[in-house]
């Protein structure tokens, strides 16, 4: 089954991938590599993680200014995740979609949902966002399933 | 909802003001947007972040807005630059980096922002006024403009600083407004002894609990002691806005929007009332450090924000109180800014301090800059910012302690603690 929620679309695009999912909001510089697109923040739960090509749900951004020259060069070099979705507006991470826009007319888009939305996605599920805002869930355990089944 | 822009902001979207103006300005009214922003309005200086990372992105836009005729319309000052401008090759910056990293700085002083390359730029050239409107990048130097100076600037991140600057134009929301820099939260010290109060680690400490405690609010802080100095606000807020997204704090009777309760919440009730204990603070100084007492250290890293003169007074003091000298396995790196080394050099305290073996970098940062060995595995720093990101920027373990515990590990080549009053 398929839910869909309605999101703000801050940064408006179309992407779909696998939901990374972290209730702690992460600094950009300092938390993730543009190199390899890994979240560098030692004391963050989900250090370790790769964000390249995934869904990364997490509350919001905060720490350094710098955050959004990290989220272009990840555009920039491939590294970075297929959309963002976050439970409140973070200028510095939208902006960091922009200008890549701007520059390379390659983005990534960035979905701000209630609380409520927010928790409903978790680790593994699949995701297609719209231009609109809309954020479509497959949940993961489907996923599984329909992948065994292919 | 759209933004209305005045006949100006239109000639610069047009492209009638140039190819960088349109750029500038198509990037400002989308992030109006992003702000739910109806307006745009003036600001009169910047500070600008932007020249701070070298990533191959970055280069290219400062490059491409300078090529395309950009030029700042308000005076603008620039924050660190990813090299010791002087002393690069001494401190062994590969030339390739070196070589794009002077394109980088050049790219920006071709636009005509002024070649102060600090990160603390409060302390230096051009401090802004209360009141004033402004466009500042760098989590610290924005938490301080906002809360330690008045100045009125939201969190602006790379590369719409240098926008703000060419456009002289910002979106009007939130800091801007005096109705958005309402107190939210109230923490209270009443139980925080005076002696823990004028300890120099006190500061970074408890913004890091600030910061992990409300990372977007605006906190009140009550029962600050009125002689907290500049160098201790700063590092309170450079702390709050790392471990949080702090950009501003208020402090009763010591902040300038903060001469009451009352005025710091502009007459409203907290949504919320802390009372710190020692405890918490504990805590958040245990959680800063991941290495431990005794660990071999490989460098002592000071001026994360860049020193100040005072700070580099209190160094001198610290190493005249040890009587002994450094260890001759590491290294104590002080970041700073050609303002305060200024100063520096036509004063006293340049002779003990190089003679006890400090390296002195200018214009730059150890996260910016490579400086620190690839080999090294172990730092302290009295600093909550470089604390909260050296082990994931620089691949280190971090030692958190004051100035004292800092130099003393550097004369034992070892992480020491000193007893404390909260410790």
């Amino acid at each position: 089954m398929e839910i869909t929620l309605i999101g703000r679309p801050v940064v408006a695009g179309s992407a779909e991938g696998i939901a990374l999912v972290s209730g702690q909001p992460l600094s950009f510089w300092g938390g993730l590599s543009p190199h390899t697109g890994e979240i560098i923040d030692r004391r963050h739960e989900r250090s370790g993680a790769v964000v390249t090509g995934k869904v990364f749900v997490f509350p919001q951004g905060k720490g350094s200014s710098t955050a959004s020259a990290v989220l272009m060069e990840c555009i920039n070099a491939g590294t970075a995740p297929a959309a963002i979705i976050n439970r409140s507006v973070d200028p510095i991470l939208a902006l960091g979609a922009i200008v890549a826009d701007e520059m390379y007319h390659r983005s990534v888009p960035v979905v701000v949902l209630s609380q409520e939305d927010f928790d409903l996605i978790q680790e593994g599920d699949h995701l297609v966002i719209e231009p609109d805002g809309r954020v479509r869930i497959t949940k993961r355990d489907e996923v599984q399933s329909a992948s065994i089944s292919d | 909802m759209s933004v209305e822009l005045s006949e100006r902001d239109k000639q610069m979207l047009d492209g009638q003001h140039g190819q960088a103006a349109r750029m500038a300005m198509s990037i400002l009214v989308r992030m109006a947007e992003v702000y739910d922003a109806t307006e745009m309005m003036d600001v009169s200086q910047a500070h600008i972040d932007g020249c701070s990372m070298l990533t191959d992105s970055g280069l290219e836009f400062a490059e491409t807005l300078s090529a395309l005729g950009g030029r700042v319309s308000v005076p603008t000052t620039l924050n660190v630059v990813p090299l010791d401008l002087q002393n690069w090759r001494a401190l062994g910056v590969p030339e390739e980096f070196a070589g794009k990293a002077l394109r980088l700085a050049k790219a920006y002083t071709d636009m005509g922002c002024i070649p102060t390359w600090t990160c603390a730029p409060y302390q230096g050239y051009l401090t802004p006024r209360f009141g004033q409107q402004i466009a500042w990048g760098e989590s610290n130097a924005i938490a301080y403009a906002n809360s330690v100076l008045g100045a009125r600037t939201n969190r602006y991140g790379d590369y719409v600083d240098i926008c703000a600057a060419i456009a002289g134009r910002v979106p009007r929301s939130g800091l801007h407004l005096k109705q958005n820099r309402r107190g939210q939260l109230l923490l209270r010290l009443a139980d925080i002894e005076p002696a823990v109060l004028v300890d120099g680690a006190f500061y970074p400490a408890f913004g890091h609990f600030l910061g992990k405690l409300a990372p977007d609010k605006i906190p009140v802080i009550d029962g600050m002691p009125a002689g907290v100095t500049r160098d201790q606000l700063k590092a309170l807020g450079a702390a709050a806005a790392s471990s949080g997204a702090v950009a501003l704090f208020h402090a009763v009777e010591v902040t300038p929007e903060a001469h009451t309760l009352e005025e710091a919440f502009q007459g409203d009730d907290p949504e919320q009332v802390v009372d710190v204990h020692l405890s918490d603070l504990v805590a958040a100084q245990s959680e800063m450090s991941t290495a431990e007492e005794g660990a071999d250290l490989d460098a002592v890293v000071l001026g994360c924000p860049h020193f100040s003169y005072d700070e580099f007074d209190r160094l001198a003091q610290a190493i005249r109180s040890t009587g002994r000298s450094l260890h001759p396995d590491l290294r104590l790196i002080v970041l700073t800014s050609q303002a305060s080394y200024a100063l520096l050099q036509r004063s006293g305290l340049m002779a003990p301090i190089v003679d006890f073996g400090v390296e002195i970098v200018i214009d730059t940062c150890v996260f910016l800059s490579p400086i620190l060995s690839s080999d090294a595995r172990v730092i302290m720093t009295n600093s909550g910012k470089c604390a909260y990101y050296a082990p994931g920027e620089l691949g280190v373990q971090v030692a958190f302690g004051s100035l004292r515990e800092c130099v003393r590990s550097a004369t034992e080549g070892a992480v020491c603690r000193e007893e404390a009053p909260w410790k």
